[in-house]
């Protein structure tokens, strides 16, 4: 009886192709926003997780926090770490393999004519170790040049493309601002990160020469820690933190006014912001599935009215009200199946499309279209209901009189 | 023939009225109708309009419910059957054949003649093979694929017909089965009707306000005001009956 139904709910749709199709559109549409959303935005966490555990899993972070100080507790930025922090954390932790200041300024770099905005990092040889960042030319810097902040750099490849172009650089001199530092080395070049921002485009300073002639003091905002291999991220992190506690003077029960973070924390915070975005943008496609579902009520109960005549025929033969219900039933839901199959191939087709354009892995979860199959079966339950049973509820003799 | 006073009675009406609306816009359909069928019987029923002729059958068609009376079908009440009872009840005793013969457009004769199988739970090849079967009975084997607009009002009627046969009913309920027909085609008709009826023993009730359709019956009812002002045998009854 099932399978006959659901070969005459076939037929009464395939009757009405144009019909058929433009009643489904929106489900198709919803289904296919929802999963073109999901999958781009699964794509993109994959990619930034993928992106932040390429610069190491062994990498920690560690940055000055917030702190909440007298008594209407206002919110003050904690005090910078200095060199001799990272020294003494060096010295006192013994997981820790190496670590690097990472001071940050945006500035112009210029030679000769070309001139190009770009961030310069304060940093020593561990942050290139840290960051598992090797050298294509030239050399990293002398154990003399860092001690003495002398005013030498090393170029990423998008500064050096911008600056010199496909020459050698090493030996040459540029200028960032007022200080004028001579080229010792060009790192390998990293491309973009999932964010877009352009990890190549870096010139690097020896960290006492950033504090010295461009930061104009000793702080430290960043610092950049590997720890050794063999040994725990989890149990690095709460020796730092001990040893940073104490070095900072916090009392027991206070918080910690400094952050530990390490990469897999980082991915997970990054991505909890593409999911969040995610979930946002499906909802509102959501939204569009809900509005085709009642496309194919209004349809269904066109359909009644079209079709009450026949309905007075089925029941004049004996059908009983559940079983014209069941058909009409049937049929909804039979439409917006059609339509959430249409919609996951153009969901999927998008999202490839997208992912190519994206350049980020095109990862189609099976529970994302099996939710959207069935989250269309459950439309057409919901918005096949009601013209259903105003279908089972006609009379008899009032519908086969309805011409 | 079988019908005849010792034949078993099929339909039995006792007191039954049918009222519609309340207090002022009453009105009385059916105001206390009492009536016997036996079993092969062929019974017209004729009135003026408003006469509730057609009440009468939909009553008798288990498609209404009377107000009050006792309806006994093959000596069972069931005049207090709920919608889906008198479903079931349709399904397997009676077979209906209208005025506007009323086929499914856009579908095939024999799917049309399928219908009522389907909601008897039939298999589709047993389907198939009571359809033809009754398609054959109605001579139209040869048009069992094609569609109703592609058949004359005759045929149509024919293969409405054969959908009422096809599910084997006590009782063959006919409202004005001759109405959209010329006088040619509906002779056509009452004589498949009456052969039919000699082939199964089929008991045939049928609505009609033309008294040429109703002679091919045995008994004539006639009613006026929601009442029956006359049951007598018809020519032909009378001829059968001596």
């Amino acid at each position: 009886m099932l399978g006959e139904t659901i070969r005459l709910a076939v037929r009464a749709i395939w009757r009405n192709a144009l019909r058929s199709f433009l009643t489904v559109l929106g489900v198709v549409i919803g289904v296919a926003a929802v999963i073109a959303m999901v999958t781009v935005g699964q794509g993109s966490s994959a990619q930034v997780t993928q992106d932040v555990e390429s610069l190491g899993t062994n990498l920690l972070m560690i940055r000055p926090g917030q702190r909440q100080v007298g008594p209407n507790r206002s919110s003050e930025t904690a005090r910078p770490f200095d060199l001799r922090d990272i020294e003494r954390l060096i010295r006192e932790v013994p997981a820790i393999e190496t670590a690097s200041a990472a001071e940050q300024s945006a500035m112009s770099a210029v030679s000769g004519s070309y001139n190009h905005r770009t961030t310069v990092v304060g940093a020593s040889n561990a942050y290139l170790d840290a960051t598992d960042w090797a050298l294509v030319l030239g050399r990293r810097f002398l154990s003399g040049e860092e001690q003495g902040g002398r005013a030498v750099c090393i170029l990423g490849e998008t500064v050096r493309q911008e600056l010199f172009g496909n020459t050698d650089p090493v030996g040459e001199k540029i200028r960032l601002e007022t200080l004028s530092c001579e080229v010792i080395g060009v790192l390998e070049a990293k491309g973009a990160s999932s964010f877009g921002s352009d990890r190549d485009d870096i010139v690097m300073l020896p960290v006492r020469g950033f504090q010295r002639r461009i930061a104009g003091n000793t702080n430290v905002n960043l610092i950049y820690v590997a720890v050794r291999d063999g040994a725990s991220t989890d149990v690095a992190k709460s020796e730092i933190e001990a040893v940073l506690r104490e070095m900072r003077r916090i009392g027991l029960g206070e918080e910690d006014d400094f952050n530990v973070m390490d990469m897999k924390q980082f991915a997970t915070m990054l991505t909890g912001i593409t999911d969040v975005l995610t979930g946002l943008l499906a909802a509102v496609a959501a939204v569009s599935l809900l509005v085709g579902g009642i496309g194919i009520m209004n349809i269904m109960l066109v359909s009644v009215t079209e079709r009450t005549h026949e309905i007075g025929i089925r029941l004049a033969v004996g059908a009983q009200a559940r079983q014209v219900m069941q058909q009409f039933l049937v049929e909804a839901i039979v439409l917006s199946l059609m339509g959430g199959l249409m919609g996951i191939a153009l969901g999927l087709g998008l999202a490839a499309v997208a992912a190519q354009v994206m350049a980020i892995p095109f990862t189609p979860e099976p529970w994302v279209v099996l939710g959207a199959f069935g989250f269309s079966a459950l439309v057409g339950v919901v918005f096949g209901y009601f013209p259903a049973r105003r279908a089972a509820r006609l009379d008899p003799i009032e519908a086969l009189r309805h011409q | 023939m079988s019908s005849g006073p010792e034949a078993a009675t099929v339909i039995e009406l006792r007191g039954i009225t049918r009222i519609y609306g309340r207090g002022e816009a009453e009105v009385r359909a059916l105001d206390g109708i009492d009536l016997t069928i036996r079993a092969g019987e062929f019974v017209a029923i004729m009135g003026p309009s408003g006469s509730g002729k057609s009440t009468a059958m939909n009553v008798i068609g288990c498609l209404d419910s009377p107000t009050s009376g006792e309806y006994l079908f093959n000596g069972v009440d069931v005049a207090g059957l709920d919608r889906d009872q008198r479903a079931l009840l349709r399904r397997h005793y009676l077979g209906f054949v209208f005025q506007g013969y009323n086929l499914l457009p856009r579908t095939p004769a024999l799917e049309n003649v399928e219908l009522p199988l389907i909601y008897k739970g039939l298999g589709a090849a047993e389907r198939q093979r009571r359809a033809l079967a009754a398609l054959d009975q109605v001579g139209l084997a040869h048009r069992a694929d094609h569609d109703p607009s592609e058949l004359s009002g005759g045929q149509q009627q024919r293969v409405a017909i054969a959908r009422a046969l096809a599910g084997s009913p006590e009782v063959l309920l006919a409202d004005e089965p001759t109405g959209n027909l010329d006088t040619h085609r509906s002779a056509e008709i009452m004589e498949l009707l009456v052969r039919l009826r000699a082939e199964t023993g089929l008991t045939i009730v049928m609505v009609t306000h033309e008294e040429d359709m109703a002679d091919y019956a045995d008994r004539l009812i006639w009613m006026v005001d929601g009442k029956i002002a006359d049951d007598r045998p018809t020519k032909r009854g009378v001829r059968h009956a001596g």
